[in-house]
């Protein structure tokens, strides 16, 4: 195995494009470090991406931000530009892991991951965020959800990595929220993760909303039909009704030791409502 | 397998070394440098006995390649007492007992240090949370907390005589 850490993303690009092995990508390892100690993945190269100065940046860009793919979730947790814009997000990342697991971990690496429980996702998803993706042939952009296409893979092709996730602007009276069931506290895998986002209009109805749930398919869904039950509403008990029975039926989930099938339906609409009720909150205080 | 020569800063002294590319910072702090007070529990993330300040950040070594360590500056437990003379969580943790076999000890003290530089004055629930990726098999953590919020108000007041 080869360590490489490059300082420009063009670096990074031809080693993993010119790679005839297995290559990697190294942002915070608190998935890649764990897979190479089981012997899950054996690299012949890994590329470590903390030395690129235009990933460790945080920018303001267009009234949203973008965020370098080797920037910490701790970090995140410390912006306040972004804790206020997209807080959803804020505390999707900051569910991941332990403070330890916090100062490296990264969205990036829990999107390329492509574990169909990574918290961060949903969230991500349901605030319209971009990845760029560089490569052989350049750069180009793509939404989060179009990157993982099941357990552990992504739709990135070879030579490809994501540089920066951006989040964009949002119209005033909007608001988000993550929520996830564990068994514990603090230090658990999802069994259900859902994400909402939406805006209010100036008489309080609801005139746009995105709904993604996570854990309960083999990769995190952005569920139109969740959404479509709050738009055109005042976010009512009979909305929050109809967006619980929209994020259940959308469930495809398995059986595992931490959350039967039927349990993670039924867990699926109830976090669906409560954080729609939390991110309605914020959305009114905007 | 071609090895990587590092050079990097530990509590302060400029290090070198050769480690191979899928070598841990764990491994290369215990098994080339004899900085032992790092400890492996779990290897995967999970325990927080491996716990040290990279950069300023708390990290588990076990997750951390030794390649990744060059030009960067790190902090162990070894570099927490002055000499002989103990660091207030050192001490608060005797005094309240907070450790039965340690193998937990040295993670939770350099944990509970990095929490104490960003929030001086931190509540019984702030230090569960932060403390959460630490664990120990031995005390109910009831005297780790103590002992945390004994040495918080001891520097607290330590600062305010200053
Ligand atoms: C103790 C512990 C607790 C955890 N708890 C949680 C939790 O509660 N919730 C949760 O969702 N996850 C959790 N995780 C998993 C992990 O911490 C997250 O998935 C994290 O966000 C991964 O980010 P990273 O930067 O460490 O990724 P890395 O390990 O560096 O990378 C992860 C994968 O993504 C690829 N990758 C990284 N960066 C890029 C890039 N720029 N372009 C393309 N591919 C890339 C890597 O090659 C690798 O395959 C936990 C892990 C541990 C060890
Ligand atoms: S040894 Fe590193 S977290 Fe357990
Ligand atoms: S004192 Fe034994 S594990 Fe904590």
């Amino acid at each position: 195995m080869r360590y490489e850490a490059p300082e420009r993303v063009e670096t990074a690009v031809s080693l993993l494009s010119g790679e005839r092995g297995l290559a990697r990508i190294l942002a915070g390892g608190t998935d890649l470090l764990v897979q190479l100690k089981s012997g899950m993945v054996e690299p012949d190269l890994i590329v470590d991406i903390k030395k690129i100065p235009e990933m460790r940046r945080i920018g303001a860009e267009n009234g949203g931000f973008r965020i370098g793919a080797a920037v910490p979730s701790a970090e995140l947790s410390e912006h306040p530009g972004i804790r206020a814009l997209w807080p959803g997000v804020v505390e999707a990342a900051g569910l991941i892991g332990s403070t330890q697991i916090q100062g490296r971990a990264t969205i990036v690496g829990n999107l390329c991951n492509a574990s169909p429980a990574a918290d961060s996702v949903p969230a991500m998803i349901v605030a319209g965020a971009i990845a760029t993706v560089a490569g052989p042939q350049g750069r180009r952009e793509l939404p989060v959800e179009a990157i993982a296409a099941g357990p552990g893979q992504t739709s990135l092709a070879k030579g490809e990595l994501v540089i920066s996730i951006f989040l964009p602007g949002r119209p005033p009276r909007s608001g988000d929220a993550y929520l996830r069931f564990i068994p514990r506290t603090e230090m658990d895998i999802a069994v259900v993760g859902v994400g909402v986002s939406l805006t209010l209009g100036e008489d309080g109805l609801c005139t746009a909303a995105r709904v993604a749930l996570g854990a309960v398919a083999v990769r995190a869904l952005l569920v139109d039909e969740a959404a479509d039950a709050l738009i055109g509403t005042a976010v009512d008990e009979a909305a929050l009704e109809r967006l619980a029975a929209a994020a259940s039926a959308a469930c495809r989930p398995i059986d595992d030791k931490r959350g039967t099938k039927e349990f993670r339906i039924k867990v699926a609409g109830v976090l669906a409502r409560r954080a729609a009720e939390t991110a309605l909150e914020r959305a009114r205080r905007n | 397998m071609a090895g990587h020569h590092v050079s990097t800063t530990i509590n302060g002294d400029a290090f070198e070394f050769v480690c191979e590319p899928d070598e841990t910072l764990l491994d290369v702090l215990r098994d080339r440098l004899s900085l032992t007070g790092s400890k492996e529990g779990c290897g995967t993330g999970d325990c927080g006995a491996c716990s040290v300040i990279l950069d300023g950040r708390l990290v588990c070594s076990c997750l951390v390649l030794g390649a990744e360590a060059e030009g960067r500056t790190i902090a162990t437990i070894e570099g927490m007492a002055d000499g002989d003379r103990l660091h207030p969580l050192q001490r608060k943790f005797l005094e309240h007992a907070a450790l039965q076999c340690g193998i937990c000890t040295p993670g939770i003290l350099v944990a509970a240090k990095a929490l104490l530089e960003k929030h001086p004055d931190p509540s019984e629930t702030e230090i569960r949370y932060w403390l959460a990726g630490n664990l120990c098999r031995c005390t109910g953590y009831d005297k780790i907390v103590r002992a945390v919020l004994d040495a918080a108000a001891e520097i607290r007041e330590g600062r305010d005589a200053a």
